[in-house]
């Protein structure tokens, strides 16, 4: 067994560990968790040629740097526009890079997004709990929040050199500053000029965002009955608006249910890039129906299933990659 | 199919983006609400309806999160109105779970504020507690958290004015018509009246939840010397999960 040492030199807030995420319990209070970026995690990880879920580190805009010890380890960022220093190599695209001894690796952010993953060849030592070291941020179990000094061990740890270099990044994980939502599930409770307000204008995204959620700033949506409706399931994505009409999209570590009205419901496939926004970005919501949801979700899953295999793919050279950037530029346009 | 004469209430579908299909039988909590989610929870428990990731009962509706790719809304609807025609209300003889509970005021230092505000003494806020007829209506807000329905009315007390932060695991509240024991630190904004050393989550046990949902809860009173014993053996078995 090959052990490779990474010590945590600086981080900011919000840099936990997070698997695929902690599922099936939501009817005992337990959330999902997992990460921000699913799509990004799991590009991470498959990369490097580790399980799509394997354990990962999500990196906020507070940045994260960390040195190794001791083993060789190759190690993927992806997520967002994030800047990963390495080895004086500096990279502003969505990389895998071998960390030796002495070597140092940050994680800072860059051009867009919120949030990054850091995957490592082999598997992440972290605590886990109910069945996943995803961070359950009310309690802190699973793997927990990263703190400066900490040391992360690598079991197994890998060098891939061949699979060094870009990771293509799909159009479809950059936020559009647009999301597709199916309103509901509780448009009674509002007022009929809610639903138009919601999606008349674009809201902007305030910094009262953590993995919980984002509140928003925008046109108010008014209740029609401001008292209170039993606590019912939440899940990603819900639009929930509390008794000031002020509406919060809720995302990984939502509680499980609540008692405030949603308005509207993100689609699945959007989730994820809408999480990539960042404070004062602005989203517009552009409603549909259930039925065109469903359809959306049907073309979605195969594109993302393509482009994870094509990044899963080992042995990837350097002609292959440009082809597969050209062929996804190509498909952008 | 409905044994006790009353009509079925009907269900309201309602979907939740791409993924939910929210079953609601009544806009306000009931008995009779909360049965009928018993009631659907049960049927899909012990069905094959395809795509089902899970089902997340509440207190009036239950939602049902789906693989969109292999169901949807419709389909759903058609095979869960189809389940709840066939299926059988009458509930199974619910499950019995203990949990001791300690109202020594270095816990229940709410205890006197409510016996005030009921204008009762202590004893007697101590025994309708203990006579409440408990049923686990639903989790919610954190892992292992659950509102269990049946407090006395005679001791049902509001809200205070603001939640008090730091309020430990294993406290035992009552919050209006519902009481809770707590399974992490948090806030609270209802009154604290005991404390169990019964563990409710216990993740490394195979069933790591005492209770399902549904279930029925008694308290059994236990003095602080019994409860402090108890608090010590669970931490010394490695379970606790405060």
């Amino acid at each position: 067994m090959t052990l490779a040492q990474l010590v945590v030199s600086t981080v900011g807030p919000l840099v936990s560990i997070q698997d695929a995420g902690r599922f099936g319990r939501l009817r005992f209070g337990v959330t999902d968790a997992g990460p921000m970026d699913r799509l990004a995690h799991a590009a991470a990880n498959l990369s490097i040629g580790n399980a799509r879920g394997a354990t990962a580190i999500e990196v906020s805009v507070g940045g994260v740097a960390l040195e190794c010890r001791s083993g060789s380890v190759t190690v993927a960022v992806a997520g967002g526009g994030f800047v990963v220093q390495h080895a004086s190599q500096t990279h502003t695209e969505w990389t895998a890079v071998t960390m030796r001894p002495g070597e140092r690796l940050a994680v800072r952010p860059g051009g867009w997004g919120s949030w990054a993953y850091i995957a490592v060849a082999g598997t992440l030592d972290a605590s886990m709990w109910l069945g996943s070291t995803s961070t359950h941020s009310a309690s802190g179990f699973g793997g927990g929040v990263l703190t400066a000094g900490q040391q992360l061990e690598i079991a197994d740890a890998r060098v891939e050199s061949d699979r060094e270099g870009e990771i293509p990044l799909p159009d479809f994980a950059r936020p559009p500053g647009r999301v597709r939502v199916v309103m509901g599930p509780q448009t009674q409770h509002f007022r009929d000029e809610a639903t138009a307000a919601f999606v008349g204008r674009p809201y902007e995204l305030t910094s009262a965002y953590d993995r919980m959620g984002v509140r928003l700033d925008g046109p108010a949506l008014p209740l029609r009955d401001v008292l209170s409706i039993p606590s019912e399931p939440i899940i990603r994505g819900s639009v929930q608006v509390a008794g000031d009409g002020v509406p919060t999209v809720l995302l990984a570590d939502h509680q499980t249910t609540g008692g405030y009205p949603k308005i509207a419901t993100v689609v699945s496939a959007d989730i994820d890039a809408f999480a990539q926004q960042r404070p004062g970005e602005m989203v517009a919501f552009d409603p549909i129906d259930a039925a065109t949801a469903i359809d959306i979700a049907r073309t979605t899953r195969p594109l993302v299933g393509d482009y994870l295999a094509t990044v899963a793919g080992a042995g990837r050279t350097l002609t292959h990659r440009l082809r597969l950037s050209n062929l996804i530029s190509e498909a952008q346009i | 199919m409905t044994p006790g004469g009353s009509p079925a209430l009907v269900a309201r579908f309602v979907p939740v983006g791409d993924r939910g299909l929210l079953v609601e039988f009544a806009t306000v909590i009931s008995e009779a609400a909360n049965r009928a989610v018993l009631t659907l929870d049960k049927a899909l428990a012990g069905s094959s309806v395809v795509g089902i990731n899970e089902v997340v009962p509440a207190m009036t509706n239950a939602l049902i999160l789906f693989d969109p790719v292999l169901t949807d809304h419709v389909a759903l609807r058609i095979e869960i109105e189809r389940l709840l025609d066939a299926a059988d209300e009458s509930q199974p003889e619910p499950q019995i779970r203990r949990v001791q509970v300690c109202y020594d005021e270095s816990f229940g230092h709410d205890l006197s504020v409510v016996a005030t505000a009921c204008d009762m003494s202590v004893d007697a806020v101590i025994a309708a507690h203990l006579a409440g007829d408990y049923r686990v209506l639903m989790y919610g807000f954190a892992p292992g958290y659950a509102y269990l329905g049946g407090v006395d009315p005679t001791i049902q007390v509001p809200r205070k004015p603001a939640a008090i932060r730091g309020i430990p695991a294993g406290r035992v509240i009552i919050a209006g018509p519902q009481c809770i024991v707590t399974t992490f630190v948090m806030p609270a904004g209802w009154s604290v009246i005991g404390s169990s050393p019964t563990p409710i989550l216990d993740p490394a046990a195979e069933h790591p939840f005492l209770f399902d949902v549904g279930d029925r809860v008694v308290f059994e009173r236990i003095d602080l010397a019994s409860h402090d014993a108890a608090v010590a053996a669970v931490a010394a078995a490695g379970t606790d999960s405060s």
